[in-house]
């Protein structure tokens, strides 16, 4: 029973991690030079995505920026992860007060509407790449804890902990050994659905204003930018936009699948 | 019934404190000396920053200036306006209302679609249909709703020339106006919420009209359209209220960032104005007024929940 909605989210990921990571040698031009006289063209031959107001290579300025987007939202989701699946592996461990603590400390940052939250982060450490890294770490630490605690308490109740406590196992053993893989599912899924959702507040922050600052390329502030003669050629604006959509897309797709395909016991409780 | 809800209220008082601690550690966050970020260029005197250090209460110790903000705050006293000297509070008021309302009407309108499209499609369902809703739902959750909005903008712009459809008109002036210029960010922020509500409305109903008691009622001769509408749907709305309470949030982040595209006058655009200005008392009290604002309508929804669900009722309601 295979699911080709996962095959295509799997291949359409790493498509885009291919073209963002090689964005470099594969634009066909250089993303800040400017064609003066093919100013606002549609797309043709030479330019196939058309140019911008500065007569920009409209595709060269999306990988570009397509490649800040990468690495924005999984350096980010990556620290959320080791920081909040920490905070809920030790609260699902310790129980207790512990796990009391932490969790509404969670809570409390469940409490803001995620661009909020972000936008305040940034708010206190300034626009930019690190301000905007920080904020998306942040939103997502919480989610990451709640959802890698309740699977994480199940498995360290489950019968085979028991059984390698009773032979001696230690703390190590049973973390490496036992807990980590299993839940390694459940991360793949969560991490995936975060970096969907981490590109669309990416995508945001720099729209408004509040991300990625000129020169380096950014599809959020390419879409914010060329909304000013969306009249005149309406080419930059759909296709920056088009590109957070699609990478947005496939990585929702690949955790939607991957949730399918995901150990039923460890499904949907959190 | 009456238990429940008072531990859920205590629950979100707590949560509602752990905010306010937050927001307000906001401006201790700053890197580097905050009163001096706020004024900015390098040229100010240090009396000047002395003096906004004062006036701020910087001075103290942390716990005195949270006790103050915190006894201040709950007067509605959320200090005034670095730059222009007005009380934050009365900068809020004109906006907050105007975000609210594209939040609600927003909502609204994903939550009216969502019920007759998530029933249909689990009346319809199929191998087929599964993967489309599926698509179609994944689509709609992650299109960017302000690069929605802004495409919407270019089609009605060419299709209705002449139109108002960016800006804004008080309702008492212009009633019709004002409405008008409020659909097109409405739909755009209601899209993504419409497809991720009807989606979960959809298993839920699958699930519920796969149930025993759905049996039961066929059998002894309940017309479909009543087992569907009214013994499934029931028992469906459960996920269907909880995630909406969420979406509410979700709502209010999207409608924030498309005041930018329609040229709203709203919350969001106060916000981001006041960032760039370093306007740090407008941004706290915005952020903790639109999240205790959050934290209340998500109480409600957990109330509707007790109110729908007799088992959630009984027992420890965790």
């Amino acid at each position: 029973m295979r699911n080709p909605l996962l095959s295509i989210g799997a291949a359409l990921v790493l498509l885009l991690a291919v073209c963002a990571a090689t964005a470099t040698w594969i634009a066909p031009y250089d993303p800040n030079g400017q064609d003066i006289l093919a100013r606002l063209s549609g797309p043709s031959a030479a330019h196939w995505l058309g140019t911008d107001n500065f007569g920009r290579d409209v595709a060269s300025r999306i990988l570009a920026g397509l490649r800040v987007l990468f690495a924005v939202s999984s350096v980010s989701v990556l620290a959320a992860l080791l920081l909040g699946g920490t905070i809920g592996i030790v609260a699902a461990w310790r129980g207790g007060w512990t796990e009391r603590v932490a969790m509404r400390l969670m809570d409390v940052f469940f409490a803001f509407p995620i661009i909020l939250l972000a936008i305040g982060v940034v708010a206190v450490l300034g626009p930019g790449v690190i301000g905007t890294a920080i904020a998306i770490g942040v939103v997502y630490t919480p989610i990451f804890a709640r959802s890698l605690r309740a699977p994480a308490r199940l498995l360290l109740a489950s019968d085979y902990v028991e059984a390698a406590r009773a032979t001696g196992a230690g703390t190590r053993r049973i973390l490496l050994r036992h807990l980590l893989p299993n839940l390694a599912p459940v991360i793949l899924v969560q991490a995936s659905l975060s970096l969907s959702t981490a590109m669309l507040v990416e995508a945001s922050l720099s729209f408004l204003g509040l991300g990625t600052q000129p020169p380096t390329a950014s599809l959020g502030r390419m879409l914010a930018e060329s909304r000013a003669f969306m009249a005149l050629s309406p080419w930059p604006a759909l296709f920056s936009g088009l590109a957070i959509l699609v990478a947005a897309f496939g990585f929702n797709l690949l955790g939607d699948g991957l949730q399918d395909r995901l150990d039923p016991r460890l499904r949907g409780r959190s | 019934m009456i238990r429940a809800a008072l531990a859920r209220l205590a629950e979100l008082a707590v949560v509602a404190l752990g905010v306010s601690v937050l927001v307000f550690l906001m401006i201790h966050l700053i890197p580097g000396d905050a009163a001096q970020v706020m004024l900015g260029a390098d040229d100010v005197g240090a009396a000047q920053v002395a003096a906004l250090r004062e006036r701020l209460g910087l001075d103290r110790p942390l716990p005195v200036q949270f006790a103050r903000w915190l006894w201040r705050a709950v007067q509605g006293d959320f200090g005034a306006s670095i730059w222009t000297g007005r009380p934050v509070i009365d900068e809020i008021a004109g906006r907050a209302g105007i975000t609210a309302e594209l939040t609600a009407l927003a909502l609204g309108l994903a939550l009216l679609l969502s019920v007759p499209a998530g029933c249909v499609m689990a009346a319809m369902r199929s191998s087929v249909s599964d993967y489309a809703v599926r698509i179609v739902s994944i689509v709609g959750v992650t299109m960017p709703s302000f690069w929605l909005g802004a495409m919407l903008l270019v089609l009605a712009t060419t299709l209705l020339p002449g139109v108002a459809v960016i800006g804004y008109v008080p309702f008492d002036d212009d009633p019709w106006g004002h409405l008008q210029r409020l659909a097109l960010p409405a739909l755009a922020l209601s899209l993504p919420v419409l497809a991720a509500l009807s989606r979960i409305l959809r298993a839920a109903m699958i699930d519920s009209l796969g149930q025993d008691y759905v049996r039961t009622a066929r059998a002894k001769g309940v017309a479909e359209w009543r087992v569907v509408a009214v013994h499934a749907l029931r028992n469906a709305l459960i996920p269907f209220v909880t995630s909406a309470g969420i979406m509410a949030g979700y709502l209010f982040g999207g409608s924030v960032v498309l005041e930018q595209v329609f040229a709203i006058p709203g919350l969001g655009r106060l916000m981001v104005g006041a960032i760039a200005e370093r306007n740090y008392p407008l941004v706290q009290a915005a952020i903790l007024l639109a999240t205790l604002a959050f934290v209340g309508v998500n109480l409600l929804v957990d109330l509707l929940y007790l109110a729908i669900d007799p088992r959630a009722r009984r027992g420890s309601a965790a």
